[in-house]
């Protein structure tokens, strides 16, 4: 009967669908339960292989891509999440899925410049000092020019942590910047680590969204803050429907000229459909056992911020 | 249509969807869309079905990019598939006329390293096309296998068609004398544009020039290009060729056959 449900689906789910026809629940141990990638349903195992694929295929025009599907909307949309995040120097931060080091570089850029404006202030109480202080305040500005802020990036996938890794080397970001190979579903951190935890673009691709919310819990400090930036539901009828336009008839257009690959940008279009809404993000979050849980829609709801507490 | 609901896996209800499917917003043709994407309408390997909308996207943006980057095969490629809705039955109807390119028809032979015996091909007498076609492939450093497989034609006979143009394009070459470099390509592109009427071709045969010297451009218009579109009119279909067995005919006997002038 499950077979029946998907008379156009590709080889692979047929042969799930037929096998669960046969062999009902003994299959779900053996092979893994069922569960989506983007419009097709797969085992759990199958979906991590192909968004592993996906990815690595799109790593090196993941900048690219970003630009012009969103026409550069991306940028500020991370600036947004930022901002919200408003970090202080001496903040330990967990870009989860972070990839191509986008959040990370900003977050730095953020800390920096809060540092500034701190040294700034202090110096303006200080007129006048000794030569001999001010030597010494110039020393001690070169070694926390970040105040001692660090940043890990965590990705799954090595070949997004390489782009990152050369991005960072291209734009200078050395200081408070590590890049640690891990999945979000099993982090390797110890618990009650890091003042923020942030996962950008990233939540939608992970296979069990609920393991990956509680190792976030895990891995923040009490106190500590949840962050998501992520696609999520438009409400207004009139924009969802431009919205599906652009994004089912244009996208894969931009992927396939930009990048040749028509099917990774396929699946991401697909997958941002497959994604809860806000509500439900919302639910999960606080499942996971953050308290004050709120979102914030940007752009009508094409992108949402979800924020929680570990309390 | 109806659209299926994925079955909620069991102890599972945080991953519930609330909507399995989007708004239907752009009605039908998104759904056909989704639905393709999955194999309904996949009407042979690596066929990936496309609405009128996405067709036009597919042929402004590769014929941008293909210009901007002449590197960029699979744009030329995917420019060809795009646009060749009229071309590409005429020259199949072409095919079927001919008894040799029936035959083609039906067999679907593909020129693919796997196919070829090189070594023999390496073997044949000087001026032989399985020779000369070796020493093209040598001489320039390609591989018949670097071709894009077919993914936007909506017809799996045409599909093959435009398989067979890509794969008998290095053959073309050969034929005509032409190296792999901006000039020779072009002259490929006249000879081919007048042969098939492929508006890619004629694409490529305006546009190509643009990116030669002055002094290529004039050899281009004086010698080479009067002389391909000469041959091009003058030649039978080239795709009504069975050129996997002729490989031992002589370069010189087979370009009389078809009816290609020597090269200048």
């Amino acid at each position: 009967a499950a077979a029946g449900l998907y008379p156009c689906r590709t080889l692979l789910a047929h042969r799930a669908g037929a096998l669960r026809a046969l062999c009902g629940s003994v299959r779900g141990l053996a092979v893994g339960p069922d569960t989506h990638f983007g419009f097709q349903t797969v085992t759990e195992a199958e979906r991590r292989e192909k968004i592993y694929q996906v990815f690595e295929s799109v790593a090196k025009k993941y900048d690219i891509m970003n630009d012009s599907m969103t026409l550069g909307i991306h940028r500020v949309w991370k600036d947004i999440l930022v901002h919200k995040m408003n970090p202080s120097p001496g903040t330990l931060l967990l870009d989860v899925a972070g990839g191509t080091g986008d959040i990370a570089f900003r977050f730095i850029n953020y800390v920096r410049s809060v540092r500034e404006r701190q040294l700034q202030r202090k110096l303006k109480h200080h007129q006048s000092l000794t030569w001999q202080e001010i030597s010494e305040s110039y020393q001690e500005d070169k070694s926390k020019s970040l105040g001692d802020s660090q940043v890990v990036v965590c990705d799954i996938n090595k070949e997004m942590l390489k782009v990152g890794k050369q991005k960072a080397q291209y734009l200078g970001y050395s200081e408070g910047l590590s890049w640690v190979l891990g999945n979000a579903e099993e982090l390797p951190f110890d618990d009650d680590k890091f003042d923020v935890y942030t996962i950008a673009f990233g939540i939608r691709n992970v296979t069990r969204i609920d393991l990956a919310l509680e190792e976030a819990y895990r891995v923040l400090k009490p106190g500590g803050r949840f962050l998501c930036l992520e696609f999520s539901h438009v409400s207004n009828p009139l924009l969802s429907r431009l919205y599906d336009l652009y994004s089912f008839q244009v996208i894969p257009v931009l992927g396939e000229v930009i990048a040749g690959d028509w099917k990774s940008y396929q699946y991401l279009v697909e997958s941002i459909r497959r994604f809860p809404p806000q509500e439900e993000l919302k639910a999960m979050i606080e499942d996971a056992g953050f308290f004050k849980v709120d979102y914030q829609n940007i752009n009508s709801g094409i992108v949402a911020i979800h924020s929680g507490f570990k309390l | 249509r109806a659209v299926p609901h994925a079955p909620l896996p069991a102890g599972r209800a945080a991953l519930s969807r609330s909507g399995p499917r989007p708004r239907h917003a752009g009605g039908g043709r998104q759904e056909e869309e989704e639905d393709g994407e999955e194999g309904c309408h996949e009407l042979y390997p690596g066929h990936i079905p496309t609405s009128p909308l996405q067709k036009a996207l597919l042929a402004a943006g590769s014929a941008v990019t293909a210009l901007c980057d002449p590197y960029r095969h699979d744009m030329v490629a995917v420019l060809g598939e795009t646009t060749g809705c009229l071309a590409l039955p005429h020259l199949r109807d072409k095919m079927k006329r001919h008894p040799e390119g029936h035959r083609i028809l039906q067999e679907r032979p593909r020129i693919r390293l796997s196919t070829l015996d090189m070594a023999r091909l390496r073997g044949l007498p000087d001026g032989s096309l399985g020779r000369e076609y070796v020493r093209f492939l040598e001489d320039n450093k390609v591989s018949p296998d670097t071709r894009m497989p077919t993914k936007f034609v909506d017809d799996e006979e045409l599909a093959y068609v435009i398989q067979r143009y890509r794969e008998v394009h290095d053959l073309m070459h050969t034929l005509l004398g032409m190296p792999t470099n901006m000039l020779g390509e072009v002259v490929v592109k006249w000879f081919e544009a007048i042969q098939t009427g492929l508006p890619m071709c004629v694409l490529g045969a305006a546009f190509g020039p643009v990116r030669l010297s002055a002094r290529k451009l004039q050899v281009l218009a004086t010698e080479l290009v009067p002389w391909a579109i000469r041959s091009g009119r003058n030649a039978s279909c080239i795709l009504n060729i069975y050129y996997e067995q002729r490989w031992e005919q002589p370069v010189e006997s087979l370009r009389e056959e078809i009816g290609i002038f020597p090269p200048p």
